[in-house]
């Protein structure tokens, strides 16, 4: 196989390397969706899958997620492994019935007869300046229903190891792309050798003593900056990057409470309602000796996701994290 | 140039990106639903065909009434019948070859029966043991589809799939007249038509969703007019003549293992009982609607037909009974056993593999399992 150098590498360049390896090593792999063949895709992560592989294999689809999803459970039925993108987070959903009601539950109904080898990659999020529709974090409707994995990686290496993890999975994989971070750069190399990620694994991006930020997606380059600026005020702060939320990894978040004693779950999805709630009930569940402090959210408000002018009063920012780090009752512990 | 200027040189054009698309006229449904039997056409029928439907129709229509027995002695938690509509099920399952897919809803048990399935896997849904009871590898039938035509773009997929890796395979894939109001239906029809996808869409209107009638459902010529503006040919076909039927969808099943592309079909037939035995019809239609029904029948038009012609006598007719007794009474026999049940099964497909989270989840109903099976005084409390 040829290498090509993708130089400055983005977690959106990194993602096409991903779909290119994935589609060389497996010819059952297809890529289909709104604009992803001669266009590359409104994030141009599809970028020239079409030409290197054909329209075949990288097919423009009429404009209905619906269908795009309907027609890949058909096409995974018969041994293809389909690649679909969703446009945008709030543009997948005409396609919930077809994930709700067939995708996340065939194999189950078949009692493993027929898995559906998927990978639905929706971009996610907001802080890219979206008008309304645009800026959704939809994860939680997703992470309720039975059969689906979620995953979402926060750093460039991981788009690429864990899309490649994903495509390879014989489960369904919903794949959300943090889009505020599809231009973010790190030390990704694509020419050298490329990790696949395994689902399920969270990992901790920086050791800490006295508090957990439990985290995901576009808000892990976030508690990243909080945990720094928290340095500076005398607190040691742990940052775990989830990865996936399905399956969800207790092991890793419960043994880092454990360490710290206190935990901040943060992400942009509405709080009532959202991960964090579960996030949370799993770590009191598993960490309740532990705690010396109620576990705290930081999450979006409960309201639509709003325009563009008013976001950054809505998204999570390092300000909040640290003030909720700041009620983590430390007068009352150690 | 300013308007003023070009006035004199002004010619009406069309817009410049329109062309002219795909001529509808060849698309269009006949005006009245194509018949065979009791016609001329029926003499260029085969027998033999003619013959074998005819057994399918009576072991199809003795299956139904089994089926909704088994719902009274308990033994089925819900059937949606197909009485009445025999002859699009039977022609369906007929007219594939082997290597071909079919994509039921849920009242097309008799289909995927008359496809070769086992009865009582084919009733494992409404039996309520599994959600699906086959391999549908096994004879290449998916599962019954319970959310209305969300399995048509399932069929257009599979099609798609087996046309890209060079298969001559075609899909056939079943709805009702109320699936047509559904958003999946449309999305299905204009995938398929764009993809020329090598798939038939039968949509069995038994005139009924549930309640609600046809002209509560859709302001279209017909059904099978809905087909011109996918740019896919519409077919009109006597639902309840098997031998027309047969015709119909096995030239649309030619034509689309030929790279034709799909066909859409509408097949005018009627729902005999009540939407399930759940059911009461008689709070939205009257008697006499349902009996005019009854004199186009569709085991009653085949017998017509074949008896006339001397191609069927008294014997063959007992014949047929009789192997549908003994269909239905091994039917009864088999589902009188209670099926196995198995509470881990819960957890066992999932996922591939099971996560940490289903596991703790297993281990839990495994512990109520074995404190249920060691009795009061063997739990602990």
């Amino acid at each position: 196989m040829t290498t090509v150098a993708l130089k400055p590498a983005t977690m959106a360049q990194a993602l096409t390397r991903a779909l290119r390896d994935a589609m060389a090593a497996d010819p059952s792999v297809h890529v289909m969706g709104e604009d992803v063949g001669t266009l590359g895709g409104v994030f141009r992560v599809t970028d020239g899958l079409a030409k290197e592989f054909g329209e075949d294999r990288c097919t423009d689809t009429p404009l209905a997620e619906a269908g795009i999803l309907g027609t890949a459970v058909g096409m995974a039925m018969y041994g293809l492994r389909p690649v679909v993108e969703m446009q945008f987070d709030a543009f997948a959903y005409p396609a919930f019935e077809q994930l709700v009601s067939h995708v996340s539950r065939m194999r189950n109904r078949t009692r493993g007869a027929m898995p559906l080898p998927i990978t639905i990659r929706i971009p996610y999020g907001g802080g890219i300046g979206g008008v309304e529709h645009h800026s959704d974090s939809s994860e939680a409707y997703y992470m309720a229903t039975p059969g689906l994995h979620v995953v979402t990686p926060a750093t460039v290496a991981d788009a690429y190891g864990l899309l490649r993890a994903s495509i390879a999975s014989d489960d369904p994989v919903v794949f959300f792309e943090p889009k505020r971070l599809y231009w973010s750069k790190d030390s990704w190399n694509p020419e050298e050798p490329q990790k696949v990620e395994p689902i399920g694994r969270a990992v901790v991006r920086r050791a800490g003593r006295r508090a957990t930020l439990i985290t995901y997606g576009p808000s892990v380059p976030v508690c990243l900056e909080a945990a720094e600026a928290a340095r500076a005020e005398g607190w040691d702060l742990e940052v775990v990057d989830l990865r996936s939320l399905v399956p969800f990894d207790d092991e890793t978040v419960t043994a880092s409470v454990r360490r710290t004693g206190r935990a901040v779950v943060v992400h942009e999805s509405t709080g009532f309602g959202g991960p964090g709630g579960e996030i949370a009930a799993r770590v009191t569940e598993r960490c309740f000796h532990y705690l010396e402090a109620p576990v705290l959210r930081v999450a979006g408000f409960d309201i639509p996701y709003p325009p563009p002018m008013l976001e950054r009063h809505h998204l999570p920012g390092v300000d909040r994290i640290l003030d909720a780090v700041g009620r983590l009752q430390w007068e009352a512990g150690s | 140039m300013t308007v003023m200027e070009q006035r004199g040189a002004y010619r009406p054009t069309p817009p410049p990106a329109w062309q002219p698309r795909t001529d509808p006229a060849p698309l269009l449904p006949d005006a009245l639903p194509y018949r065979v039997l009791g016609t001329e056409a029926a003499a260029k029928a085969d027998p033999e065909l003619l013959r074998l439907l005819h057994a399918q129709l009576v072991r199809g229509r003795r299956y139904n009434a089994q089926a909704t027995a088994l719902t009274k002695q308990g033994r089925l938690a819900v059937y949606p019948s197909s009485t009445g509509q025999e002859a699009c099920q039977v022609a369906a399952a007929l007219v594939l070859e082997e290597r071909d897919w079919l994509f039921p809803s849920y009242r097309d048990t008799l289909a995927v029966v008359a496809r070769g399935v086992d009865p009582v896997e084919a009733l494992t849904l409404l039996r309520g043991d599994w959600h699906t009871g086959y391999d549908p590898y096994a004879h290449r039938v998916a599962p019954l589809s319970t959310p209305l035509a969300t399995q048509l773009p399932h069929a257009v997929g599979l099609a798609h799939a087996a046309r890209l890796k060079g298969d001559d395979v075609v899909a056939l894939a079943l709805v009702g007249d109320g699936g047509t109001s559904e958003g999946d239906f449309h999305e299905a029809m204009n995938f398929a038509a764009v993809w020329q996808a090598p798939v038939v869409f039968l949509v069995q209107n038994n005139g009924f969703a549930i309640s609600v009638p046809l002209d509560k459902q859709t302001a279209a010529p017909s059904l099978a007019h809905k087909a011109v503006g996918y740019g896919m040919p519409g077919r009109l076909v006597d639902g309840n003549d098997a031998a027309a039927v047969h015709e119909v969808l096995g030239d649309a099943v030619r034509h689309a293992r030929a790279g034709g592309g799909p066909t859409l079909i509408e097949a005018v037939t009627y729902r005999m009982d009540a939407h399930t035995n759940a059911d009461d019809a008689t709070r939205y239609r009257g008697d006499a609607e349902v009996e005019a029904w009854r004199d186009h029948d569709p085991i009653l038009l085949l017998e017509r037909e074949l008896t006339e012609r001397g191609l069927l006598d008294e014997d063959g007719i007992r014949a047929a009974r009789d192997d549908a007794e003994a269909m239905a009474a091994d039917l009864r026999a088999r589902m009188n056993q209670d099926p196995p049940l198995d509470p881990m099964d819960l957890f066992a497909h999932v996922y591939a593999q099971p996560t940490t989270q289903l596991l703790e989840q297993e281990t839990q109903v495994q512990a109520e399992l074995d404190a249920e099976a060691a009795g009061p005084e063997g739990a602990g409390r």
